[in-house]
């Protein structure tokens, strides 16, 4: 069960023709998909298409309906091949996953795909985590369009133009027996907007219907000699169909006056951000309407060259707003131009920042840059010659004070207590080479815990740990997730490390969930999921692939219990691979599980604990030791009114969970006794009612004898 | 406290602007960003509008910082071209759900003194940063307040966040009830209500929250600032048996006798050594700080703010009522604690709350708890003092609402009776006395310096391990006081030192600053590198 639920929204996929949807830019594209008669769909989480994956995972019973059929696949290399369903058969399928990442990681099936070509559209949706806000490295999917030869669309970031290219895109993956790329950016995933709707329509021939007719014609195989001709097929046939459809459908789009000494070229998701920056130079008004003429690319990958030139014809100059590096599409025209003679001078790079986002501030001051060189005249006096720098004032005394705010574990996160183990067998062991995978452990990386020095790709951080593993004085550590695990690491992390006897430890944090996506079951989730299979431990399959030395922890807030483990797995004698199973619920999850269930017990009048840490601030001393091993959000230091006392003491609010780490910690480290656990029992039993009332009587009673003894200062007088 | 400045009337009109109106709001994961933003877009839509927004949640969303970014114009029938994401210099309003947040979108440059109006919640919220420093790491907000202010064309800020938590919801319905009593909005207050009504979830208490932050928007002004300023606490005389009130008074009528200067403090320092032990040992702190008073008198103290009776009134207080498990038992059986704390964690008064306290006595502990000749025998036998440390040392945790548990913590705090013959108290008194004859004796030579002997107390806290780690910094420390004492800096450098030692926990940056004193007054050669330090 995912963390966010779109039960709701999913409704929305039903809207039949010339009916309008609002909603997010997500949701838009499966609607799209279903308009267009996919017959397959299925993809993996990661931001930003892990909402896409949910909507889909909720939208199960409107796909059955229509025939469709959803998988959640292994990993993005799953994905791209189940894509093979469209090389004999006249189905339409659809993958969607994170890019550059997931691309990578599908590009083994993408070119296998590509190379044999298909016969069904095949869409793959990319989602590029590129910018701020990115969790990956700042990468373009575009090479990988250009590589495989596989059509690359780029659609201008509004929700028409987003279900018009999934709509174009399988059209021209038709059209060109090519599978087509749709690239849709972090933000347009995010955008809320509207579009209107057509009728779903139902696979002309559905997987089911087709696995009674199999098929298979052999030229499409990538095998030698059809591999061969591949090749040819790609550049003599599929290539220029692609750009006689890309011309005669107008998939790309020109804007403002025909005529004019300059234009800008740019990638359709780069308009809304060209528009407003000539909407700030006073060059294009609220709906567009642009005095700079501009040629959007709403496919970047082919270019069509006579559309090019056209554009170009009687321009000085051109500029191209290409997001990312290398600047493969201005090479490409100014390659193209060159060779065709013309005079138009082309600009990019040197006019816009080769490598980052382009924010609205740096596409402000590019457009800026290069209509003031080359064409003057279109601007206003302000603009032309600005008397003072652009943008406003900056504050920097204030970057000396406001903290980063990077992001972290949540508050009560299982994992929290495991890195806090860690930092104690650190004090105890010394300092080890630790190897991070992909997930929500990456955050153990920041303060306050600072452990992991590398993180190489999903399901691979044992592997990369690999050349550690050849036995040493002090035995290395690899920390991978439950996600990490099932995309790729029980073989190439786990299985291999047995192979080749690894002398290390692999720490297997096991959530529930793949929790850094957004919470999608896994194999080993514990979640009773009705469409997929579940509840198989992780620990089954790591003895399964000859691992002997496993530990199960299943319950990580035992601090104590976690770093003794550790320390016996950095220390036994055992050979081979030391894998430590440490599995909690992740907290989040938990929460949106259990809340709602608790509020119907409450609502019942049935008994209900809920338990919450607390902080005696006469007791802590405020040295923070305990922050040290935390960094837990409801854990945090509150200045006290008392000026005996020069430090904040620790404090615990109300968003407190209750989780254990607090006390655990301050346990196992021999921290300080501040801490205490309130379980707040609401409709308690009736002997529990009676029991406290005898207590309180008696604790009070004795609390009275000694406070009438003795003096009584403001603070600790009874209300 | 409701902060807002308005240079001239006009702010108080609807943004006009180029037909679009461009907000971004800044949150951190799990604030509840993304509900106000749908709230936004609702608002808008009813109120005829056509809106876009976008956010980049991600991993980002996991507690860190988090920017929605909404743009809305008139709805026509040509659909607008709005921006993806908020530039600098061309966002008209910023909603900030935490006071650093705010600062982050001045840096950012998304608030112009000619244009933004900025929203921000003023409380904090603190960044990990801030929270594991060993000392006081708390940024600056004052001056933050100050920056953000004089950036926007108009700010209203309070700490919505108190109003939401009174309302028992999230913090984004008191932003969304300030967002539309600024009136930053051209939007009726109906379609504020009924987008929140339209969420559907928690709707009573978002709207007591929304309806309180929209009332203190619409009203803000400096007024509202003077009611919510703290009124500072008078000090009350203790209750308890007579006899012991008639000392009490007897020993703070000798406190009042002391410079003005010194007298709330020792005030203080005496209700914390008296409430720590009894009335005789508040007559200890008060002849401690008499001799403290004699010697800054003999030394110019009088033109100097008392500076060395300030240190040792605070300073004094806190070594005599050290953290030793006598106190903390005490502390932990007191009376007034148990509804304290079913206040804190909101229990109803049907509920039944029950207690865990997490105690982890070592041998040590216990050593120092017995009568001082017998924890110093034991302590003496290696051997015999592992075992005490095997028998003892172990986790407990002990439910201190039971009646088995109370009364052995109960007891443990009766052992105050006895505290003076117990070997934890003759070492802290026996250190407490070294310590201030030192900085004493100090005063004579260097005055300056004296204080910031005196100061170094704040080093040794906590318990057990940390308390060893505070014990052996603050030896370190001092043990710079003989290179020191002659150097007109010496006072100076004393204080960097005790900084450095509360920057990090492993005190790496004190082992620097040690090593840099050594430098230039090890053996008094160095003066080169004394320049170079500074």
């Amino acid at each position: 069960m995912a963390e966010r639920s779109f039960a709701k929204e999913v409704e929305k996929l039903r809207l039949g023709d010339g009916e309008t949807f609002h909603g997010e830019g997500i949701l838009a594209i499966t609607k799209a998909l279903l308009q267009c008669g996919v017959g397959y769909v299925g993809g993996y989480q990661g931001a930003p298409i892990s909402h896409l994956m949910d909507v889909l995972a909720d939208a199960q019973d409107i796909l059955a309906e229509l025939g469709v059929r959803y998988e959640a696949n292994a990993s993005e290399a799953a994905a791209a091949a189940m894509l093979a369903a469209s090389v004999h058969y006249p189905i339409r399928g659809a993958v969607a996953f994170k890019s550059t990442v997931g691309t990578n990681v599908a590009s083994d099936a993408l070119a296998n795909l590509a190379s044999g070509g298909v016969t069904g559209g095949a869409l793959v949706i990319v989602g590029e985590d590129y910018g701020e806000g990115s969790s990956i490295m700042q990468e373009r999917s575009h090479a990988f369009a250009m590589k495989s030869q596989i059509w690359l669309l780029d659609p201008r970031p509004n929700l028409p133009s987003i279900v018009k290219a999934v709509e174009d895109g399988f059209a021209l993956s038709e059209a060109t027996n090519t599978p087509v790329m749709l690239e849709v950016r972090i933000r347009a995933c995010h955008l809320y907007g509207a579009f209107e709707t057509k009728a779903n329509r139902r696979p002309p021939l559905t997987v089911r219907e087709a696995l009674d007719n199999p098929r298979r014609q052999t030229d499409r195989i990538v095998l030698p000699p059809a591999a061969f001709a591949h090749e040819q097929e790609k550049i003599a046939t599929r290539w220029p169909a692609a750009q006689a459809f890309i011309k005669e459908h107008g998939l790309n789009e020109v804007f403002g006056p025909s005529a004019g000494r300059v234009g800008i070229i740019l990638q359709g998701g780069m308009y809304n951000s060209v528009v407003r920056a000539l909407q700030r130079l006073g060059l294009a008004d609220l709906h567009g309407d642009t005095q700079v003429p501009l040629y959007v690319l709403n496919v970047t990958y082919p270019l069509v060259d006579d559309e090019i030139a056209a554009f170009c014809q009687d321009k000085d100059a051109v500029l191209v707003v290409e997001e990312g590096q290398p600047n493969y599409i201005e090479q490409a025209i100014g390659a193209m131009l060159h060779a065709g003679g013309g005079t138009t001078r082309v600009f990019g790079k040197t006019m816009l920042p080769m490598a980052g986002e382009y924010t609205g501030q740096v596409m402000l001051e590019g457009v800026g840059r290069f209509l003031r060189a080359h064409d003057p005249e279109m601007l206003a006096p302000e603009h032309r010659a600005p008397n003072r720098p652009r943008g406003p004032q900056p504050a920097p005394e204030l970057a000396e004070i406001v903290p980063q705010r990077p992001p972290g574990f949540c508050t009560g996160c299982p994992e929290r207590p495991i890195f806090a183990a860690m930092k104690l067998v650190e004090k105890e062991h010394g300092k080890r080479q630790v190897a991070a995978d992909i997930g929500c452990h990456l955050f153990s990386i920041l303060p306050p815990f600072e452990i992991g020095g590398t993180t190489m790709g999903y399901g691979l951080g044992p592997a990369s740990n690999a050349a550690f593993h050849g036995g040493g004085g002090k035995r290395p550590i690899s920390i991978i997730g439950d996600g990490g695990f099932w995309h790729n690491g029980l073989a190439s992390s786990v299985g291999n490390a047995v192979y080749n006897e690894a002398d290390g430890v692999i720490l297997i944090v096991d959530n529930y969930y793949s929790a850094a996506t957004g919470g999608q079951d896994v194999l080993s989730s514990r979640a009773e999921n009705r469409s997929k299979s579940t509840n198989h431990p992780i620990a089954d399959a790591v003895r399964g692939v000859g691992v002997k030395w496993v530990r199960q922890i299943d319950r990580t807030y035992d601090v104590g219990r976690m770093r003794d483990t550790l320390a016996e797995a950095l220390t036994t004698p055992e050979k081979g691979p030391k894998v430590i199973v440490a599995a909690s619920e992740c907290m989040l999850n938990r929460q949106r599980r259990e809340k709602p269930l608790m509020a119907a017990a409450l609502k019942d009048g049935k008994r209900v604990v809920k338990p919450r840490f607390g902080v005696d601030e006469d007791v802590c001393t405020g040295d923070h030791a305990c922050m040290r091993l935390s960094g837990c959000p409801s854990l945090s230091v509150k200045t006290l009114d008392d000026p005996l006392r020069d430090d904040p003491v620790a404090a615990i609010d109300q968003s407190c969970v209750g989780c254990g780490n607090c006390g655990e910690v301050a346990d196992a480290a021999v921290l300080c006794p501040s801490f205490y656990r309130a379980d707040v029992i609401r409709n308690p039993t009736r002997l529990e009612r009676a029991m406290t009332r005898l207590r309180q009587r008696a604790t009070r009673a004795l609390a009275g004898w000694r406070q009438r003894r003795r003096l009584t200062f403001a603070g600790d007088a009874v209300a | 406290m409701t902060l807002a400045t308005e240079p001239d009337a006009a702010a108080a009109t609807p943004v006009a602007g180029p037909h679009i109106i461009k907000l971004a709001i800044l949150a951190v994961g799990g604030q509840g960003g993304g509900v106000l933003s749908d709230w936004i877009v609702q608002a808008a839509e009813q109120s005829g509008y056509a809106v876009q927004t976008t956010s980049v949640p991600g991993v980002a969303q996991r507690t860190g910082a988090t920017i929605y970014s909404i743009e809305m114009t008139p709805r026509t029938e040509r659909l607008p071209v709005l921006a993806l994401m908020p530039s600098p210099g061309d966002v008209d309003i910023v909603v900030a759900a935490e006071l650093m947040e705010a600062g982050r979108a001045v840096m950012r440059g998304l608030v112009t003194p000619e244009r933004t109006t900025l929203i921000a919640s003023t409380h904090r919220m603190l960044a990990v940063s801030e929270k594991i420093v060993a000392g006081n790491g708390i940024a600056d907000g004052e001056a933050v307040l100050a920056t953000v202010r004089s950036a926007a064309r108009r700010f209203v800020g309070f700490d919505m966040d108190r109003i939401a938590a009174e309302a028992g919801t999230m913090i984004s319905a008191s932003l969304f009830g300030a967002l539309a009593g600024c009136g930053a909005l051209p939007f009726e207050r109906a379609a504020f209500e009924n987008a929140i009504r339209k969420g559907g979830r928690g709707v009573e208490a978002s709207l007591a929250a929304f309806a309180r932050a929209y009332d203190r928007a619409r009203h803000a002004d400096a007024a509202d600032a003077a009611a919510e300023a703290p009124a500072s606490p008078e000090r009350r005389a203790p209750s308890g048996p007579q006899a012991l009130v008639a000392r009490w008074q007897a020993l703070a009528a000798r406190a009042a006798a002391f410079p003005p200067a010194v007298c709330d403090m020792t005030m203080r320092g005496l209700e914390k050594v008296v409430d720590f032990q009894d009335l005789a040992y508040g007559e200890e702190y008060l002849d401690r700080l008499d001799a403290v008073l004699r010697v800054d008198g003999e030394t110019g103290g009088a033109a100097r703010d008392w500076a060395l009776s300030m240190a040792a009134a605070k300073h004094v207080a806190n070594a005599m009522a050290y953290d030793d498990v006598i106190r903390v038992a005490d502390r932990k059986t007191r009376a007034a604690r148990f509804a304290r704390i079913a206040r804190e964690v909101e229990a109803p008064a049907d509920a039944v709350v029950q207690l865990t306290e997490y105690m982890h006595p070592r041998g040590a502990e216990v050593c120092s708890m017995l009568p001082a000749e017998l924890g110093r025998a034991i302590e003496a036998r290696p051997r015999l003092f592992a075992l005490l440390d095997r028998v003892v040392n172990r986790g407990r945790r002990v439910r201190s609402d039971s009646l088995v548990w109370f009364t052995v913590l109960f007891g443990l705090a009766g052992l105050r009776r006895w505290r003076r013959r117990l070997l934890r108290h003759q070492r802290e008194v026996a250190h407490v006395d070294e310590w201030l004859a030192g900085a004493l004796a100090t005063a004579r030579r260097n005055y300056p310096l004296a204080v910031e002997i005196v100061l170094c107390r704040r080093l040794i806290k906590g318990y057990s391990d940390t308390h060893e780690r505070g014990l052996s910094k603050f030896d370190r420390v001092l043990g710079a006081v003989p290179l020191l004492v002659a150097r007109e800096d010496g006072a100076d450098w004393l204080r960097r030192l005790r900084e450095a030692a509360l920057k990090d926990e492993a005190g790496s940056a004190l082992d620097g600053a040690l090593r840099t004193v050594h430098s230039f007054a090890g053996d008094g050669a160095a003066l080169a590198a004394e320049e170079k330090a500074d």
